[in-house]
């Protein structure tokens, strides 16, 4: 079987920005960032663009972590993504998990939500349309 | 502490949004504005890449440009650096941004109501007839007290007769 943490392998922007591997929640990986001066917007408060990323960042391991477990290894392209927001974001860590609402041969239908300290709470949502293209061999 | 008074400048308003915050992490800069809408540009930047093999800027950083451009387009139309927050963003990819490329996204401001605010725009790399995504957003307006609600109406007369192309 595939090592799990390679699906969590954060690219640079990821890193970048300082979002990390929180664990696993049921079997899919949850994501954190600290609140920082990189993904602050208005004083004390996550920045939208921040916390898309976040929620993007979910979505994509999600993804990689169910089609590692498939043993299937296309190369992802986005199609779309529409983020709801539905609280500030304090001065907080976030945290973000993705769903996988449809996975089917070429498309997959991504459902991420982003909370801070009350899980029952989120600060936003996301759905994510992400097309999965046939690896070259 | 604001001048109430005075006009919102995006230009020079830009000089303090890219300085600070998420916006200053990623290098965002002012590049042109009009009556309603604004022009920021992302460098090219090897630390935000979206995947290891490919010298590509991650999808990430567009959503960020984009919802800051929405901002500034919204208080550029309003003319008024009044509260907002952003509700609902969608973002459409058309194709990832060429190699090493700066993205320039441009976003219009095309109603205000007394609360919301509708936005739509394009990022591209160069050509804004090839666009590496669309977007399409709402913003609300936050009312802090009963003066300040006086404002989106105000700026909503004024964006109406500032589109109007007469």
């Amino acid at each position: 079987m595939s090592d799990p943490k390679s699906a969590i392998a954060l690219p640079a922007y990821a890193r970048s920005l300082g979002i990390k591997l929180h664990g696993f929640e049921g079997d899919l990986p949850v994501l954190t960032v600290e609140f920082g001066p990189s993904v602050e917007g208005r004083p004390q408060h996550f920045h939208g663009g921040a916390t898309s990323g976040l929620l993007e960042n979910a979505g994509y391991a999600a993804l990689r972590t169910v089609l590692i477990r498939e043993n299937r290894h296309p190369r992802l392209k986005p199609v779309n993504i529409t983020v709801q927001f539905l609280a500030a974001g304090k001065s907080i860590p976030s945290f973000a998990q993705g769903r996988i609402t449809r996975l089917g041969r070429r498309n997959a239908n991504i459902t991420v939500e982003a909370w801070q300290d009350d899980r029952d709470r989120p600060i936003a949502t996301a759905i994510m349309n992400i097309l999965m293209a046939d690896e070259p061999e | 502490m604001t001048k109430e008074t005075a006009k919102f400048d995006p230009a020079q308003a830009a000089t303090f949004f890219t300085r600070h915050g998420h916006s200053g992490w990623l290098d965002l800069a002012y590049r042109d504005n009009g009556e309603n809408w604004v022009e920021l540009e992302l460098p090219w930047r090897e630390d935000l890449l979206g995947e290891e093999d490919r010298q590509v800027l991650a999808s990430g950083p567009i959503i960020s440009l984009m919802d800051m451009a929405s901002g500034m387009a919204i208080w550029t139309t309003m003319g008024d650096f009044t509260p907002i927050a952003t509700l609902d963003l969608r973002v459409d990819y058309q194709r990832p941004a060429r190699e090493r490329a700066a993205v320039i996204g441009r976003v219009e401001c095309y109603r205000t109501t007394r609360s919301a605010a509708f936005v739509r725009g394009v990022a591209h790399d160069g050509d804004p007839d090839d666009p590496v995504a669309h977007i399409a957003g709402v913003f609300m307006t936050i009312q802090r007290d009963s003066r300040k609600g006086k404002v989106p109406v105000t700026a909503a007369s004024g964006s109406e007769a500032g589109t109007g192309d007469e």
